[in-house]
């Protein structure tokens, strides 16, 4: 019963807030262009639903890319990393300084060097980097973890370096790779939306497009159904990760 | 000889952990080091295992893979690793082949009465299983010295009598020489022909008692005369060593 007015209370805290926005809309005449009403929202939702989808499609599977060329990269930095505490020194101040650079400022660069012919190359390009950073730093954290005393262990039977970092280092770092994976995968669909109102062009394609279109037209309510859709892609791709994460780290500890 | 410590000291800055001491194991002898924390007997283990080096003083031992073991406090086993291979470890570092080390590991198992575990992670062991599995993997390359750096200090008092047992079992098929670290004096006396008590901070030899009984102990030892007088002396040496 409990645990039915939990899951209950937010759907119905949200319905009565859209209650009152339609009434409010509708009893103060406020003009459609400047506050569309839920209902108009769900109407253009609609209406644009297949246009919106393969927007969200586009902008989903750049962000997708973008994860899998981040992990990648991410992960042959670290193993290399793993290797030689040399390499990390070399690594790590390019690493923060890429991860403190605001995407948006580098986004032009990146747009000259993908060409204007192939705008979604930037778009995954400047998500890339805005994951790379918590899977590099998650990997980064997860090799050093492994139980100081396994350390000794594998000192004590003179293990190679090839052997301790893949029987101890790189299996201790599974729970923090997860992780980091599950933050990058977040940071990549804001990442590829930011870069998509960078790149500025219709190219790609995506949700972002649809909002610069749609607000560029006034049509405020369609922005809102783009919002929305923006919305419930961050919510589904959280719950996926979410759920991949609680998964694999059920097979890694063994319950 | 199975390993020896010369008047060896560890400094760990301005501060002296250990020393000067020194410790002459003979094969298959069981030694118990007894001393409060922070009396150094966790330095003298990890001397004895060549993971750490004195700053003054020699340390002789056995240099080969796999002729000197370690079990921690903890049972220390991977986490993400079946009980088979955490077993198999040490022989897959080694070199051999897969079907070797499984077949010895599984062996190792059955020994520690494991056998059926093998699939298990640690996550599906109890505190004791673990323990005996870190046990499993410690005697799994046939060691000539066996370094327990408190093993039981996490377990109950059944399952440790019970482990106590199991190393005794163990002990005499291959007669390594065991060096046992404890604060508790009835364990060290159970389980070493020799005690040796300790002071704190640096560590340094207080006493030496010999335990004239056979190993594995017979029926009944922990309520001969002989224990409690031996447990009663220890004792009074412990408490003599902590006093000073």
């Amino acid at each position: 019963m409990k645990r039915a007015l939990d899951l209950l209370a937010p759907v119905l805290f949200v319905a009565v807030l859209l209650l009152a926005w339609e009434v409010a809309v509708r009893a103060l005449k406020v003009p459609t262009y400047l506050l569309p009403a839920p209902s108009q929202v769900f109407a253009a939702l609609l209406q644009n639903a297949p246009l919106l989808a393969a927007s969200a499609w586009n902008t989903l599977s750049m962000a997708l890319w973008a994860l899998v060329i981040a992990s990648a990269c991410a992960i042959a930095i670290a193993l290399a990393i793993g290797l030689s505490p040399l390499a990390e020194s070399a690594v790590r101040p390019l690493a923060v300084a890429l991860q403190v650079t605001p995407i948006v400022a580098i986004a032009p660069l990146v747009n000259i060097w993908a060409g204007l012919d192939h705008p979604e190359r930037a778009v995954v390009g400047l998500a890339a980097v805005v994951a790379f950073f918590p899977i590099f730093s998650g990997a980064i954290t997860g090799l050093r973890s492994a139980d100081r005393d396994l350390e000794r262990l594998f000192d004590l039977y003179g293990a190679s370096r090839i052997q301790r970092l893949l029987k101890l280092r790189l299996p201790a770092a599974v729970p923090f790779l997860l992780e980091g994976h599950k933050v990058a995968a977040g940071l990549a669909v804001i990442g590829a939306v930011v870069a998509e109102f960078v790149s500025g062009s219709g190219g790609s394609q995506g949700l972002a497009w649809r909002l610069l279109e749609a607000a560029n037209r006034l049509q405020t309510a369609k922005m809102f159904a783009a919002l929305l859709v923006l919305g419930l892609m961050g919510v589904l791709a959280h719950a996926a990760f979410q759920m991949l994460e609680s998964w694999a780290l059920k097979r890694w500890r063994g319950r | 000889m199975a390993a020896r410590l010369d008047q060896v000291e560890v400094d760990y800055g301005a501060r002296r952990a250990l020393g000067p001491f020194s410790l002459t194991l003979q094969p298959g002898e069981i030694v118990a080091l007894v001393g409060p924390s922070g009396c150094g007997k966790s330095t003298a283990m990890r001397l004895l295992a060549g993971l750490e080096e004195p700053t003054r003083g020699k340390v002789q031992r056995l240099a080969g893979r796999g002729e000197t073991s370690v079990v921690f406090q903890a049972p220390t086993l991977a986490p993400w690793a079946s009980a088979l291979d955490n077993v198999a470890l040490p022989l897959r570092l080694e070199g051999r082949p897969r079907e070797e080390a499984e077949a010895r590991a599984r062996a190792a198992l059955a020994g520690v009465r494991l056998q059926g575990s093998e699939a298990a992670k640690p996550a599906q062991l109890s505190g004791g299983m673990a323990m005996r599995a870190s046990l499993a993997r410690a005697l799994v390359t046939n060691p000539k010295l066996l370094l327990l750096d408190e093993p039981f200090a996490a377990l109950d008092e059944i399952t440790r009598r019970d482990l106590s047992l199991d190393i005794h079992r163990l002990w005499a098929a291959e007669r390594p020489a065991i060096v046992f670290v404890t604060h508790n004096v009835e364990e060290a006396v159970f389980m070493a022909s020799r005690v040796l008590v300790m002071t704190p901070g640096p560590g340094r030899l207080k006493s030496e008692t010999q335990v004239e009984a056979p190993l594995p102990r017979p029926e009944g030892f922990r309520t001969s005369s002989l224990f409690r007088a031996l447990v009663e002396q220890v004792s009074a040496a412990l408490a003599e060593a902590m006093a000073a």
